[in-house]
């Protein structure tokens, strides 16, 4: 029986199958945060139950966490009762906690690869839909509700039918200034934020294998965004080196016992896949978003759609050019932002500070831009750091943050105002999504420091 | 959480014909910052509800007492992006026991599945039907049989089946959760986890 690369690692976690019903499958790592946790941790006290395996579970804070002055007590109460929760819950059971200002803070899904908890052939979930981010290892990741959070505490099992199997190729070499992000925006606006859903997506092809593993994790990151439960990427010689020597990988013997079995980790010649997409690299250019769904991306060079040129219904899509305050027809490039955010689960990564850095040294950003910098986790800030790159940022007028969500999804203070337009290397432009009332343009860290630098939306590429 | 089991639900129903609503809207975020899973329905919807002033929006349909009931109705695509359970807890917490659509988001639609909210997926055209039944006469009752995986308006008797697999389908009966169950086989799952190294 030829497997997929998806096959090999679902089956192999399979506890028991119900027929017609669910797999229930087992869980090897499950990563927990403060928003999607307390409900959770509640249900598990009122049933009189403990969590099952401490030991596979990992708690951090990073959704609710402010990225100014850290080490002072968190001032909105709601949020300062969240982290509280998720300390007492994680001590309570036995579970290991990096909370705010531990050396080890950061996004889940920037942290989980940064130290080894991440691996190939693993099962990983976590109440954050962005968990996709693991499959870059070759992992199945994905996403889960709070009573499933609970579930998997209680039992480390989840119970699931098996998703349908995807495949996305991508051929080719991508052009000067496109990034992971572009590819998978534009992946996404091929597809739309439907198009794979019911589906686990596989990511293969030429441009795939070249990505660096941070590009990989962005590409996957976004799965999500498409509808997909998660997407993956089989596993060589660039993940390995990536993992070895991280503080939860194995070592020694079980270094050769676990890279025997992720020698295995790709799809059989002749395996077949529910749906087969082709695309090649010449067709991506830097993508931007005009609308309110990550679905509703573009090269940024074109124009954005008129109703008949896209698929749905046409009130929706003008209730979200409206939101934007856009039209159809009319250009990106030259549309005036206010506001850009580096940073999140999706790019959030060393790779990505690198390539903003290296597009705003020796240029200024913009006076009337506000800039949040915001690094994906501890490990990020200090590289950071120590490359030197916090040096050219500042002689360009830029700041560093503290690691978080942040304005992704704005639960804390970093908020983007009503009607105002932020440019974001983020996941998602829904509406308010960044700060009720905010307008957000997805794009890649390069179209992002082409923004700051400029103060409107500029093709990267005629910088450098 | 315990949910009460689900039959059949006799109800008039709250149209939302927008498509790919997603979790943001259904709640957003700076409403997730509870410690217990209460009060989310006064939340739901809160910024196509209410103005940023917190006074009601008299064009949506929440605010609208031509319409109300324990079903709603949304357009294709329904409930994507954040995984936030929160979303279908508002739904739930506001009253509504059942969503209707063509197309659900799939974490989305788990969700609703673990606490007792049930997602009925119809075709493109009976949405257009019920949505079309509803703008005329707002007070239309609809009948969901889960026991017969059947929706129907009954006005017209115009109805139509829908999926659920079998496991699911008995949970929402009897008001069980995946929990009792897999703690019914907590010995197998522990020899799974003494050969899965970590």
């Amino acid at each position: 029986m030829k497997k997929t690369l998806f096959d090999k690692v679902w089956d192999s976690h399979v506890v028991r199958s119900i027929n017609n019903g669910p797999d229930v499958l087992f869980i090897d790592r499950h990563m927990v945060h403060e928003v999607t946790s307390p409900v959770a941790f509640l249900g598990l006290k009122n049933r009189g139950i403990n969590v099952l395996y401490p030991n596979r579970t990992f708690a951090t804070a990073d959704h609710n966490t402010p990225t100014i002055n850290q080490h002072l007590p968190v001032a909105d109460p709601l949020s300062a009762n969240q982290l509280k929760a998720l300390e007492e819950n994680s001590k309570a059971h036995g579970i290991s906690y990096w909370g705010l200002g531990h050396k080890k803070n950061g996004i889940v899904h920037v942290v989980g690869p940064e130290y080894g908890i991440t691996q190939p052939g693993a099962t990983i979930v976590c109440g954050d839909s962005h968990t996709s981010t693991h499959g870059a290892f070759g992992a199945i990741a994905f996403g889960i509700g709070t009573s499933e959070v609970e579930m998997v505490l209680a039992t480390q099992c989840i119970m699931q039918p098996k998703p349908k199997k995807m495949r996305i190729t991508i051929d080719g070499q991508l052009g000067k200034g496109v990034t992971p992000k572009d590819v998978a925006l534009f992946i996404i606006s091929k597809l739309s934020t439907s198009g794979a859903t019911g589906y686990f997506v596989e990511y293969a092809g030429e441009v795939f294998r070249e990505l660096s593993m941070e590009g990989r994790m962005t590409v996957c990151n976004l799965s999500i965004e498409m509808g997909a439960r998660g997407g993956m990427i089989a596993p060589d010689e660039k993940t390995f080196e990536y993992i070895k020597g991280r503080e939860f990988t194995p070592e020694g013997t079980a270094w050769d016992t676990a890279k025997k079995y992720w020698d295995t980790l790709y799809t059989d010649e002749g395996a077949v896949f529910d749906k087969e997409l082709h695309y090649t690299a010449d067709e991506i250019e830097p993508m931007i978003t005009f609308g309110t769904n990550p679905g509703m991306g573009m090269s940024i060079s074109k124009k954005i759609p008129t109703a008949a040129e896209v698929e749905g219904a046409a009130t929706t899509y003008k209730k979200s050019l409206d939101y934007m305050g856009y039209d159809e027809g009319q250009d990106m490039l030259g549309k005036t932002i206010d506001f850009v955010f580096l940073g999140s689960c999706t790019n959030g990564r060393i790779e990505d500070f690198r390539a903003f850095t290296q597009l705003v040294k020796g240029r200024q950003k913009a006076a009337h831009v506000t800039a949040w910098l915001v690094p994906g986790s501890h490990k990020v800030m200090d590289a950071i750091k120590e490359e030197g790159l916090l040096d050219i940022l500042h002689e360009s007028g830029f700041e560093l943050r503290e690691p978080g969500c942040s304005a992704c999804l704005a639960m804390n203070d970093d908020k983007v105002p009503a009607g105002k337009y932020a440019v974001s290397t983020s996941n998602r432009n829904f509406e308010g999504r960044q700060g009720p009332g905010s307008r957000t343009l997805l794009a890649s860290p390069l179209v992002a420091a082409a923004a700051a630098v400029t103060g409107k939306v500029t093709d990267p590429r005629t910088l450098y | 959480m315990a949910y009460d089991p689900f039959k059949v639900l006799k109800s008039t129903a709250v149209p939302l014909p927008i498509e790919n609503v997603d979790t943001d809207q259904i709640i957003p975020a700076r409403f997730l910052k509870a410690t217990e899973r209460v009060g989310f329905g006064d939340n739901l919807f809160r910024d196509w509800r209410y103005h940023q002033d917190d006074t009601p929006k008299a064009d949506f349909v929440l605010n609208d007492a031509t319409y109300s009931g324990k079903i709603l109705v949304g357009g294709k695509n329904f409930g994507s992006g954040s995984s936030r359970e929160h979303a279908a807890w508002a739904v739930y917490d506001y009253g509504f026991r059942c969503v209707v659509s063509s197309f659900f988001a799939d974490i989305f639609r788990n969700n609703c599945l673990n606490i007792g909210v049930l997602p009925v997926q119809v075709s493109e055209a009976f949405l257009a039907n019920l949505f079309a039944a509803i703008e005329a006469v707002p007070k239309t009752e609809i009948i969901v049989d889960l026991p017969q995986q059947k929706i129907t308006l009954s006005a017209t008797g115009a109805s139509e089946y829908f999926d659920i697999n079998d496991y699911k389908k008995e949970n929402m009966l009897n008001g069980y959760d995946d929990i009792d169950y897999l703690t019914n086989i907590k010995s197998e799952i522990e020899n799974f986890a003494a050969q899965t190294p970590l």
